[in-house]
């Protein structure tokens, strides 16, 4: 706005506002500014009043009260007598669980598939079609609802699994029972605990365990410290091969270096492996998966997987030829060409529209309500709404939730997109 | 050359052989597609075993479907009578039976012409946009269809919608004259104010006022009644037609050099895009009437077209914004060289630029778009799942899932993806780079 600067020299008149380019702008903003002021003072004036008439006032106290309901689903602690605003941090768990379990498998589902609709093998290229298209052109909401229909209508009930000749079994060597009330997995546990909590015996007769947050802490440090130190070594490897263009074989200690702390940990802590088992009429111990994270998770993960599948297809089909046959002529390796050559280039271009479908994913997994998964929508949006009647407030709180998570990782994005781009004029 | 005598000299050609079965036919073409290698192998016979598995346990459940059924019970002695000993076979009986419900929801059954007519209008609308080899003249019932078609769906007064029509006309009218007596900024301005004003007092009365002299209606059919596909078409029409100028509005305005419209451009795209559907929609539901003056009762269903339109042009906006960003900046140069102003150069030659390259990610938002009508059904409204679940709720149908979710699958898969294949025809058509 350097001309802003310059005054013009016969004075100022006010039909310049309109007809001066100079000033136009100023003018055009303002008149807007106005028309917003004038917009949002009326909304907030119009809710003021409505508020008055029902006798509500706007304040977020009641994020300290009981909240007085359950979740079935829950990653901290949390019974009826706590407050709402820790319900809302439940969901708010819930929804970054199966947020963040829906991107792991819908990227492997969606790498794979893209990948194999590439192959040159015509029965898998047209089936992995059918299942993009297929995925792509029918509402996320039809999945959920069917999958969900498969877990509750379909699976066999706990007391088919009972008796001397039951009518089912338990797969994996009776570890993973998959039933009609949702699936239980073993769960680890450690009979010499750190974390201070009680240890129980899961079956009478067996070592007592518990597993507390401590313990985990323990495992996934050390898990970190052998990560970093396999990171170092492969360093240490680069710098000797640009010495001495030799490159000093690795993968022993890498594989050393991932697998022994992390086992020794395990071992000092007596890591015992607790499998479900029926008790009553329902499975006990292990962990449970309920229906209605199953069917979001393996709905959400679909669907995105065929989306991503696209977007893996078409990074891949977006590095031109002459890009391998380059790498060829160099003498690069055939199994080193793709890690060398094709994805990193590749990669600039999946990563940015891969990151939109994680953020999408993450939105849709609202879609909870369709099969009662207790996610930030069905607790904070939902039932502490429909207690409180506070919907101003509640909506604002889950609409400031998404968009903050929304802002956080487009701005990773943007981030990444600026640090890879390639260097134009 | 040797001395020795030629013995042999062949003096006539031999006829060509045959290649060898290996290399000809679907013999070659299967070892080169399903078996050149053995992990090839093991993915075909992999994926042969999942066709084969997957149609052996559906398509008999679908063959021996059953269509002439009036309940569940029925349906389930049909197949009993048939004696195959197992249950599997489909009730489609369900869909014959339910056709209307799940094609017009509770409309009334004797005015099942007026949505009817009203797509038809709207196909006769959008003709001329889409197929520009048509007569130019077609664009007036362009500009009539949304009137009619509103008339038609929702009934009541003929005077309503031509009141609100009439709004349009006195935007058009003061941008006309304030354009030649006094600039066109003041046109614009006036073009958006006057409208507004007329909408808010003058609308209303003038709608009454014309049916009380000449009371000239059809029956009215309130929203509720609305329901089925022609509720997702209705919404999700209604959402396409209104949300691609208003995105593009919203795009030109987050590209503008004028500090507070871009401000205001990129607040509103950020967060409508960053919060969910769903929460949008729950908050159509339950916190409109708070901004609204009190006393207002506003459709739930004009409501929800408002929401999904907003929240699809947020979408809009930011394909086009990719497609204004692609082009190069001489093309913006070039405008102002010319001395075209603002207006005219986006209408001359940015937009028929960027809109081309923005097609088909503007056809997967409407995409996106007409799947996310389904999410009404949260809400309350009578889309294809609710009323599959009010069908649940019957005592003939109750316990019925699979025919129901995959009747509407299907109807939603035919719809976007006869949509997708549009977009690809498009892009190629109006592909003018030479490849």
């Amino acid at each position: 706005m350097s001309t802003l600067t310059d005054p013009p020299k016969p004075g100022f008149r006010l039909s310049q506002l309109i007809y001066d380019t100079r000033y136009r702008s100023i003018t055009i903003q303002v008149i807007a500014l106005a028309l917003i002021v004038a917009a949002f003072w009326w909304l907030g004036n119009n809710t003021v009043n409505n508020l008055n008439a029902l006798g509500k006032d706007f304040n977020f106290g009641f994020l300290n009260s009981a909240a007085g309901y359950d979740i079935n689903q829950k990653l901290i602690e949390y019974n009826n007598q706590m407050s709402h605003g820790r319900a809302a941090l439940v969901g708010i768990l819930n929804t970054l669980l199966v947020a963040f379990l829906g991107c792991i498998a819908a990227l492997i589902i969606g790498v794979f598939v893209g990948v194999l609709r590439l192959s040159k093998n015509w029965v898998v290229s047209k089936l992995m079609a059918v299942y993009v298209e297929g995925f792509r052109n029918v509402p996320l909401l039809i999945w959920i609802l069917l999958i969900g229909a498969v877990m509750s209508e379909s699976m066999p009930q706990p007391r088919e699994f009972r008796g001397e000749n039951a009518t089912q079994s338990m797969y994996f060597s009776d570890n993973v029972a998959v039933t009609n009330r949702g699936i239980w997995i073993p769960r680890i546990g450690f009979t010499n605990s750190v974390s201070g909590e009680e240890a129980v015996a899961p079956v009478e007769g067996a070592a007592a365990v518990a597993s507390g947050g401590l313990d985990w802490l323990l495992v996934l440090g050390t898990l970190g410290l052998s990560l970093f130190a396999m990171r170092l070594v492969r360093q240490r490897a680069d710098r000797i091969q640009q010495a001495t263009g030799e490159r000093p074989t690795t993968w022993y200690q890498r594989l050393g270096l991932l697998i022994i702390p992390v086992g020794i940990v395990l071992f000092l802590l007596g890591a015992t492996i607790v499998s479900p088992y029926l008790k009553g009429f329902n499975f006990t111990e292990g962990i449970h998966l309920r229906n209605s994270l199953i069917a979001l998770w393996f709905a959400l993960s679909l669907y995105t997987g065929a989306f991503i599948a696209e977007i893996v297809r078409a990074g891949i089909l977006a590095v031109s030829k002459g890009q391998s046959e380059a790498a060829a002529a160099l003498g690069i390796q055939p199994s080193r060409t793709m890690n060398l050559v094709i994805l990193p280039q590749a990669m600039r271009v999946i990563i940015p529209p891969l990151i939109s479908q994680f953020l999408n994913l993450t939105k849709n997994s609202s879609l909870a309500i369709a099969v009662g998964y207790m996610d930030v929508r069905a607790t904070l949006g939902g039932i502490t709404i429909n207690q409180t009647g506070r919907e101003l407030e509640g909506m604002l709180l889950m609409g400031a939730f998404y968009l903050a998570l929304s802002l956080v990782i487009s701005g990773g994005m943007n981030y990444y997109n600026r640090s890879t781009q390639l260097a134009e004029r | 050359m040797s001395d020795t005598p030629i013995t042999y000299v062949r003096d006539t050609m031999l006829p060509q052989q045959a290649p060898p079965t290996s290399e000809v036919g679907p013999v070659r073409w299967a070892r080169e597609n399903l078996f050149s290698s053995p992990m090839n192998a093991i993915l075909t016979i992999l994926s042969l075993y999942i066709v084969y598995t997957v149609i052996s346990h559906v398509g008999p459940w679908l063959i021996n479907g059953i269509w002439d059924a009036d309940s569940l019970s029925e349906c389930r002695e049909i197949i009993a009578a048939k004696g195959d000993g197992h249950h599997s076979a489909a009730c489609f009986g369900v869909i014959t039976a339910r056709w209307h419900q799940l094609v017009f929801g509770y409309y009334p059954s004797e005015l099942y012409w007026r949505p009817v007519l009203a797509l038809l209008v709207f196909f006769v609308g959008i003709a001329p946009v889409l197929f520009p080899s048509l007569p130019r003249k077609l664009f007036i019932v362009s500009m009539v269809a949304p009137f009619l078609c509103f008339w038609l769906l929702w009934g009541g007064s003929i005077w309503l919608p031509i009141s609100i029509a009439l709004g349009f006309g006195v935007g058009v009218v003061a941008f006309k004259l304030l354009s030649v007596s006094v600039s066109s900024l003041v046109a614009i301005i006036g073009a958006i104010l006057l409208p507004l004003i007329y909408w808010l007092y003058l609308s209303g009365p003038l709608a009454a006022g014309l049916a009380s002299i000449v009371p000239l209606g059809i029956e009215f059919v309130p929203s509720r009644s609305f329901g089925g596909f022609m509720l997702s078409i209705v919404i999700g029409l209604s959402a396409i037609v209104i949300s691609l100028p208003l995105g593009i509005l919203l795009a030109l305005g987050r590209q503008s050099d004028l500090f507070i419209i871009k401000t205001c451009a990129v607040v509103f795209i950020e967060v409508i895009r960053g919060v969910p559907l769903i929460v949008w929609l729950f908050t159509a539901q339950l916190l409109l009437n708070y901004f609204l003056p009190p006393g207002s009762n506003f459709d739930l269903t004009l409501r929800v077209i408002i929401m999904v339109t907003l929240f699809a042009s947020a979408y809009i906006a930011e394909v086009v914004r990719g497609g204004l960003a692609a082009l190069p900046k001489g093309q913006y140069e070039g405008g102002d060289s010319l001395g075209l102003n603002y207006w005219q150069s986006m209408q001359l030659i940015i937009l028929p630029q960027a809109l081309k390259i923005s097609i088909p990610g503007i056809v997967n938002t409407f995409i996106g778009l007409f799947k996310d009508t389904t999410l009404v059904v949260f809400i309350g409204l009578f889309d294809p799942l609710g009323i599959a679940s009010a069908i649940r709720a019957t005592t003939e149908w109750n316990g019925i899932y699979w025919e129901l979710f995959l009747f509407i699958g299907i109807m939603f898969f035919i719809s976007c993806f006869s949509m997708g294949r549009y977009s690809l025809y498009l892009e190629k058509k109006l592909q003018r780079e030479h490849r």
